[in-house]
């Protein structure tokens, strides 16, 4: 048995059962991230020191006899836009590259009150805007199961380190599918909650509202339980959802007889490519046969909504990336003459070219000028969607659809055309727009072995429905117990093994 | 003949405990970027929280200015680079102001005028600059204090209704006033916490038409305000009257040597690209809040100052000074329900001898160590001649100093008038032998001369005597 490639929902019990220390569990996995992350290169910043003196101070209390929490001993990996106290925080940019918070993101000081253990922060599009982490000004990720191929993006680093066994889980961040897509490329599940669900403090700022922090696991149980740990009202974001939230692992019954799942058409468009619709009309196939009743359903709204997502999300971003100047931390220029001056020779050289090129889209639409054209056009057009949806789950439980038109595409075969790359969202992006949940869950593989994401969506803060519907698939499947073999890229043994 | 047509922003610093969207404290004189948190100094990923109190105060501002309060308000962003505005963006509200379409009511040379109010925004502060060498282009470094970043603001803006550089001095007096009864600012323009822009264009007398504006800046105190104003009145006058045309700018006013400067040419307005803060909800001002925020109104000025008139049966001028601040006005009506005598009297006590001095002495009326009862007190005392009223300013000043009460003053000064007869038929006899020829000349006629001999009294009696009781003495020994 290998440590690194055991769920949480496995590895917690045996903790608790004392069968292995957290140390132990804390060394496989940073001797696995010794081994391969030079090729796969998933982390920007790994904290093994401070990791293992967490997990023998665990140890040393489960050894006094103290109850183990929650989380106890859970190796986890963070997005690197997500702050951590005293752990570098960068969003793969150039311009953050020696900032140091010196304070926790909500969802990572829950994470660390329930017991779990950072391992370390996880590479990105820069500032999240991209969708393969080519973006990314540290080094691009590759995906575990092809290393010419990209992860997605822009949680690529997270995607890659749980596939590959670098974490057992990690938390992601999805503005427009920067959760989901990279899940399904690299074979995972990743879930991007509702709007307000789980607290943005401390996640650094893209575009405010259409900002989710949410897990990326091996599978749904997992899914569940790290959702559990993060959500939740949080004073510090006044968009947090106050109400009650349910056990999440407990709406993980297989069964979905009667449910009824809508699918848009829509989201069948000749954008697809045929080996994610044949893997999707098998999934349909697997929900009818678990006795969902499957329906086609029309969202004219949805074809707006990628243009829309763009205008919105930009026009944050230009807004919200505006404090990043040089003045009270970050990267500062040399050579100016006066604050103004030194202010905009920082910005120029700390971001890199995507991250400049949504500052000019979303200054532009702003400006007085073009703000009804655009700004409030999109506005228009995202309360359409929103609508959409709401009539939609009238009719529907929850509605499913590709996460991604394509599979992992190669390295550097869209990034000279950013609006290609700006494709690869446009399933993703239209939960974004209405606040809904999204969840990407493996259904199925292409004839090159990569793997291929089923989104499902559900009602605002019907997380229960999602993970249901989710839960019902995969066990009734068995994508989501394949691993690509990491040990190729390595002579050495890649770590992690144990005999229990 | 020209007439100014003059608008007025005014932004006050809200006297909540801690900031807009943080924790943190708005203390004026704390150490520099001591104040400060994650959210105030726009660290990445630190969120803003609305402060519930700022939003009652904009409320009851609000409702003070006699405005709407907007039910369905919201937060923009306002977009615009400088060091100082740690997000490069100030959360402020643009399209959506809490409170719109108020007035307020100024009396200037004793006509009431009335200046309408457009809106009432809150808004959050930005942190202080220090350019080391003066100018921000010209300068060695930049020192940043984000103490002040986020400090909860209310910018109030009048239409342009305002007519002459007095009407917009009573405007601010009167809104400070306001402000201050509110007890929501501390409207100190020294410290920063009340600041004023002001727009000033000219036009022909009877005109409908507006003329180019021209904003001025650096205006340190309402008498600043209306100097500006006259300046720029003249100026612009002049530049018209000449042929000329105003320039759409921003002037400077220099303080020492009392005139306008061009700062800025103003070619087009600066484009901000606001936007709905996606941070924060939408703000909901439910009905029942501004209700109950309606029943914490205290009595406005205007009000009061019309009920003292009635009430009280006080001349205007003295109800105008009376009702200047909330604590003379309150001190006056403490006083006047403990003594049983003419309101006008406790009147003229306070406007006399307390203000004179609390002037010269430069005491605030909340440390005035006089309880409104001992003023009451002391006035009791003259009413039953205990005192005279010339001992009684003595005693008063007394009072003042020490903060005792009026009888123990008097007891330990010995200070009780002296109204037995015979002791003072005793000095009366005194005097008159000592001024035998001034006695005579009365007796003569010269009744003038008897005050001479009143004085004499007084003086031996160190003011003292009954002075109605001398007189009579007096002319009953001169008679005989």
């Amino acid at each position: 048995m290998r440590l690194n490639e055991l769920k949480a929902h496995e590895l917690l019990p045996m903790i608790r059962r004392k069968e292995v220390s957290v140390e132990e569990v804390v060394a496989a996995i940073l001797h696995r991230i010794s081994a391969i992350d030079s090729k796969i290169r998933a982390y920007i910043t790994v904290a093994g020191e401070e990791a293992l003196k967490k997990a023998k101070e665990a140890d040393a209390r489960l050894a006094g006899g103290e109850p183990a929490r929650p989380l106890e001993g859970l190796p986890v990996a963070i997005k690197d836009n997500i702050c951590t106290q005293g752990l570098r925080t960068t969003a793969a940019s150039r311009f953050l590259e020696g900032f140091t918070p010196f304070y926790d993101a909500t969802v990572v000081e829950r994470l660390k009150d329930k017991g779990a253990i950072i391992i370390g922060k996880t590479n990105l599009d820069e500032f999240a805007m991209g969708s393969s982490t080519e973006n990314s000004a540290m080094f691009p990720t590759r995906n575990p199961w092809d290393l010419k191929r990209v992860p997605g993006g822009s949680s690529g680093g997270s995607a890659a380190s749980v596939i590959a066994g670098e974490a057992v889980c990690a938390l992601g961040s999805d503005t427009g599918g920067s959760i989901r897509q990279p899940a399904s490329f690299c074979g995972i599940v990743g879930l991007k909650p509702s709007y307000g669900l789980v607290s943005r403090y401390g996640l650094i700022g893209y575009a405010s509202s259409m900002d989710h922090i949410g897990p990326m696991t091996r599978d749904v149980r997992d899914c569940a339980l790290i959702l559990g740990a993060i959500a939740g009202y949080d004073s510090k974001d006044s968009q947090s959802y106050p109400g009650e939230l349910p056990d999440y692992t407990e709406c993980l019954v297989p069964d979905i007889k009667g449910m009824k799942v809508g699918v848009p058409k829509e989201y069948l468009d000749e954008g697809l490519s045929g080996t994610v619709r044949d893997a999707f009309m098998k999934a349909l196939d697997k929900l009818e046969e678990l006795g969902a009743k499957v329906v086609e359903v029309s969202m004219p709204s949805l074809k707006h909504s990628l243009a829309a997502y763009y205008v919105i999300s930009s026009a944050e971003a230009s807004s919200n990336l505006a404090r990043f100047d040089g003045v009270r931390y970050g990267y500062r220029a040399t050579g100016s003459d006066d604050s103004m001056t030194m202010m905009a020779m920082s910005r120029g050289e700390g971001f890199g070219p995507e991250v400049k090129r949504r500052i000019v889209l979303g200054t532009y639409v702003l400006s007085a000028e073009n703000y009804d054209k655009y700004f409030g056009e999109a506005l228009r057009v995202r309360s359409l969607v929103t609508r959409d949806f709401r009539e939609v789950f009238e009719v529907c439980d929850c509605l499913v659809g590709p996460t991604s038109p394509t599979v992992a595409f190669e390295a550097g075969e869209k990034t000279r055309d950013p609006l290609e790359m700006y494709l690869s969202d446009v399933y993703t992006v239209p939960p974004n727009l209405a606040g809904i949940p999204g969840v990407s869950i493996p259904c199925g593989f292409d004839e090159e072995g990569m793997p291929i994401g089923l989104q499902i969506m559900a009602r605002q803060y019907n997380e229960e429905a999602l993970l249901r519907a989710a839960y019902a698939f995969e066990q009734a499947t068995e994508f989501h117990k394949r691993n690509p073999e990491i040990e190729k890229y390595t002579k050495e043994p890649a770590g992690g093994e144990m005999s229990v | 003949m020209f007439e100014p047509v003059i608008g007025i922003e005014v932004h006050v610093q809200l006297k909540t405990e801690s900031k807009l969207f943080c924790p943190c404290s708005t203390r004026f004189d704390a150490p520099p970027n001591s104040n400060t948190c994650p959210v105030c100094l726009g660290l990445p990923g630190a969120l803003p929280v609305l402060n519930k109190k700022a939003i009652e105060y904009g409320i009851k501002t609000s409702l003070a200015l006699n405005c709407r309060v907007t039910e369905s308000s919201r937060f923009d962003r306002k977009n615009y680079f400088y060091p100082d505005l740690s997000k490069n963006y100030q959360i402020t509200q643009n399209a959506f102001p809490i409170g719109a379409d108020g007035y307020i009511d100024v009396v200037v040379d004793g006509t009431e005028r009335r200046v309408r109010i457009k809106r009432v925004h809150l808004e959050e502060d930005a942190g202080k600059s220090v350019h080391e060498g003066g100018t921000i282009t010209g300068a060695a470094y930049s020192l940043e204090d984000y103490n002040r970043a986020g400090v909860p603001l209310l910018e109030i803006v009048s239409e342009p209704d305002i007519r002459s550089p007095k009407e917009a001095y009573e405007y601010l007096l009167m809104l400070r006033r306001i402000l201050l009864y509110l007890g929501v600012s501390d409207c100190k323009m020294e410290e920063g916490s009340l600041r004023c822009d002001v727009n000033i264009s000219i036009r022909p007398k009877g005109s409908d038409k507006f003329g180019t504006q021209v904003e001025l800046k650096n205006l340190n105190s309402f008498r600043a305000v209306e100097r500006s104003l006259e300046y720029e009145v003249r100026r612009q006058s002049d530049v018209v009257a000449n042929g000329g045309e105003v320039v759409r700018e921003t002037r400077h006013w220099d303080e020492a040597s009392q005139v306008t400067v061009s700062m800025r040419l103003k070619e087009r307005a600066e484009d901000y690209r606001y936007f709905p803060e996606p941070d924060l909800p939408k703000l909901k001002i439910e009905k029942a809040w501004v209700e109950e925020v309606k029943t914490t109104l205290p009595e406005l000025p205007g009000a009061r100052r019309m009920r003292f008139i009635s009430d009280y049966e006080l001349p205007q001028y003295d109800a105008a000074l009376l009702t200047d601040t909330r604590e003379l006005a309150d001190y006056f009506e403490a006083a006047v329900r403990e003594y049983d005598g003419s309101a006008k009297t406790v009147s003229n006590w306070i406007m006399g001898e307390l203000l004179r001095l609390m002037n010269a002495t430069g005491t605030e009326i909340g440390e005035v160590k006089v309880s409104p009862g001992d003023l009451a007190d002391m006035l009791k005392m003259i009413d039953k001649g205990t005192i005279s009223g010339k001992i009684a300013k003595t005693v008063f000043e007394e009072m003042f100093a020490e903060g005792k009460s009026p009888e123990v003053i008097v007891k330990e000064k010995g200070l009780v008038q002296i109204a037995d007869e015979d002791e003072l038929l005793r000095i009366v006899d005194q005097v008159i032998g000592e001024n035998q020829e001034v006695a005579d000349e009365i007796k003569a006629g010269k009744d003038k001369a008897i005050g001479f001999l009143v004085g004499q009294v007084m003086k031996l009696t160190r003011g003292r005597a009954n002075p109605k009781m001398v007189n009579e003495l007096l002319r009953q020994r001169l008679s005989q």
